[in-house]
């Protein structure tokens, strides 16, 4: 608490205004329309909305296509984080040493961060296409094997490759900031007692990256719920077979597509809830400072 | 300290090297196919190394998209972005900070529960209120019997209206609220000495000047850091732009432009698939972001943890 302050005045309302006024309208107000969408069902050919409780819930989680979406987004969200957080330990690790060329290194893992999701979906589009990208190789020796407008598996093995590819630079940051704050008198008293670079990054680096590492988990999950859009858009489309239709798409298309805006609503409120317990695990739990005294 | 591990330092530059190339690999990927005719890119074994005609491709890419008025329009967004957002910040923060009144804490916790509600989970209904921006105020109106006052003793009906679809207010207004900016600029306040506030009010400074004259000075570096990372934020928002713009012609945005790029069916009409065009606009679309995160890498990496996004 501070003891010198400024006399409340208009000045402090009119600073406070703008942001308030803006989250009012754009945060608040939709939210709460999301909700009231959720429990109330649009009548045909006019007439408002009736309350219909918590029918429109009942209809999302009765449909197996939504089951199908929730399960493929938590496929992605842990082949992603899991991908992307051990590439970027990995090479955080090993850049940490210091070696010549440091700073080369930095910078050509940092700059995919700057890359727009559907940059990234359209160019893996591209990597992965069964005619022209890496993959022609195979269809070379074994026509029709590859093809991700044909098989599941293969579209989501290529918007989680994408998805990860995107996360890496996030992780490495954080992990090398991390990597970089662990105290030098640390690393000579363990190097004074025998132990070898290998040594200290099992027993000394790891263990005190551990809250950075959880911080990073909560976060990366909560991203590929989020953020997944961009790419998905561009990389499948949500296909094959709605193979590849993520949570934040599949709202995306039943509202936008579908104009089930009850439906879309309800999905958006189940994924709100996500969000926010992920955020509240995130500030209650993960501590991200990390701390050696 | 020394130490000799010439056997751990080869296998550090090998396992650097493995991860930059799966890094570089589809970048490159994208940059070779846009050097190459039309013929070449759908050649089946994929080509590793560029051909020559990256200029043709840039500069038909460039003209079947319309780049030039969209990367302007992109520009405006992305400027007035960065400015609303840290202007929004650092005022926000400095009433909370410098300012004794009561409520201030739910006004943060307000703040704070945006962090919950990212654009992505409430994107049917925001784009509702994009279409028109004064629906919360007409709705507690005739909720609350104030519009039916106004019109009994005015007879002016009310209906008040403003649309943001097809604007650069739209495209901006909307992801200006900055829950992670106004923490940090908050936390630095925080550090402030109080020695600082007597001084400045001693020597007859009102809060405004107050701000001016000192805080942000001294807040440049901030300023830097923040300015870093919203602009590549906000260069590479996709989904509002999608769907507030409809008319791509007069106020649409580079990233979005990738969606029509897509080489199906739809683009080509069963066609052989414009890779090369593709791969060429998708260079042009993020260079800018790019650049700014590689020149400006000190800042770029402050920010980034500073802000925690």
């Amino acid at each position: 608490m501070r003891r010198a302050y400024f006399k409340f005045s208009w000045i402090a309302a009119a600073l406070l205004a703008p942001q308030l006024l803006i989250i009012f309208v754009f945060f608040y107000w939709p939210s709460a329309q999301a909700l009231y969408w959720a429990f109330t069902l649009e009548q045909p050919w006019g007439g408002g909305n009736t309350w219909v409780g918590f029918d429109n819930f009942r209809k999302v989680l009765s449909d197996p296509y939504y089951w199908g979406s929730v399960r493929v987004s938590v496929i992605y969200a842990l082949a992603t984080t899991v991908l992307a957080m051990t590439m970027a330990l990995t090479l955080a690790i090993f850049v940490d040493r210091q070696l010549a060329g440091y700073k080369a290194y930095r910078v050509a893992i940092i700059w995919p961060y700057a890359v727009a999701a559907p940059a990234v979906g359209l160019a893996f589009q591209f990597v992965f296409n069964p005619g022209a990208g890496i993959f022609s190789y195979i269809n070379t020796i074994a026509p029709g094997w590859w093809d991700l407008s044909k098989y599941p598996w293969q579209a989501v093995t290529a918007i989680v490759v994408a998805g990860a590819w995107k996360q890496v630079a996030y992780s490495f940051v954080f992990f090398l900031a991390a990597l970089q704050s662990i105290p030098r008198s640390l690393t000579e008293a363990a190097a004074m007692d025998g132990a070898r670079p290998l040594r200290r990054m099992i027993d000394l680096q790891l263990p005190l990256l551990t809250p950075t590492f959880f911080f990073l988990l909560v976060i990366n999950i909560t991203d590929s719920f989020t953020d997944s859009f961009g790419i998905v858009d561009t990389l499948t489309g949500g296909g094959p077979f709605r193979a590849t239709d993520l949570m934040v798409y599949k709202i995306y298309t039943d509202g936008f597509r579908g104009f089930d805006y009850s439906g879309a609503a309800a999905q958006s409120i189940i994924l709100m809830l996500l969000v926010m317990a992920l955020t509240f695990v995130q500030f209650r739990y993960v501590e991200r400072r990390v701390h050696y005294t | 300290m020394i130490e000799r591990t010439p056997l751990l330092n080869l296998a550090t530059h090998v396992i650097l090297v493995f991860g930059l190339v799966i890094i570089l690999v589809p970048i490159w990927l994208a940059f070779v196919a846009a050097t190459l005719t039309l013929q070449e890119v759908n050649s089946a074994p994929v080509e590793f190394w560029p051909g020559d005609q990256l200029w043709i491709n840039l500069q038909q890419a460039w003209a079947q998209s319309d780049f030039g008025p969209k990367f302007v329009n992109t520009l405006i967004v992305a400027t007035g972005v960065v400015v609303g957002k840290i202007t929004l910040a650092c005022i926000t923060a400095f009433a909370l900070v410098f300012f004794n009144f009561r409520g201030r804490m739910l006004i943060f916790w307000m703040i704070f529960i945006t962090l919950m509600l990212p654009l992505e989970v409430r994107i049917v209904p925001t784009y509702a209120v994009a279409a028109n921006a004064l629906t919360p105020f007409q709705t507690i109106m005739d909720w609350t019997g104030i519009s039916w006052l106004i019109n009994a003793v005015s007879g002016v009906e009310v209906a008040l209206e403003w649309n943001l679809l097809n604007s650069y207010t739209g495209l901006i207004l909307p992801l200006v609220a900055t829950a992670t900016g106004t923490f940090l600029y908050r936390q630095f306040f925080l550090t402030i000495p109080d020695e600082l506030v007597e001084a400045a009010r001693m020597d007859g400074a009102g809060p405004l000047r107050f701000l001016w004259d000192v805080l942000i000075p001294l807040s440049k570096t901030n300023i830097a850091a923040l300015a870093t990372i919203m602009f590549v934020y906000a260069w590479n928002q996709y989904l509002w732009p999608l769907l507030v713009v409809t008319d791509r012609a007069a106020y649409g945005m580079v990233v979005v432009q990738l969606s029509d790029l897509v080489p199906d069916q739809l683009t080509t009409g069963g066609g052989t698939p414009t890779w090369h065009l593709a791969m060429a606009a998708t260079l042009v679309v993020m260079l800018p972001p790019i650049a700014i995160v590689i020149l400006m890498q000190r800042w770029f990496v402050r920010g980034l943890i500073n802000t925690d996004k």
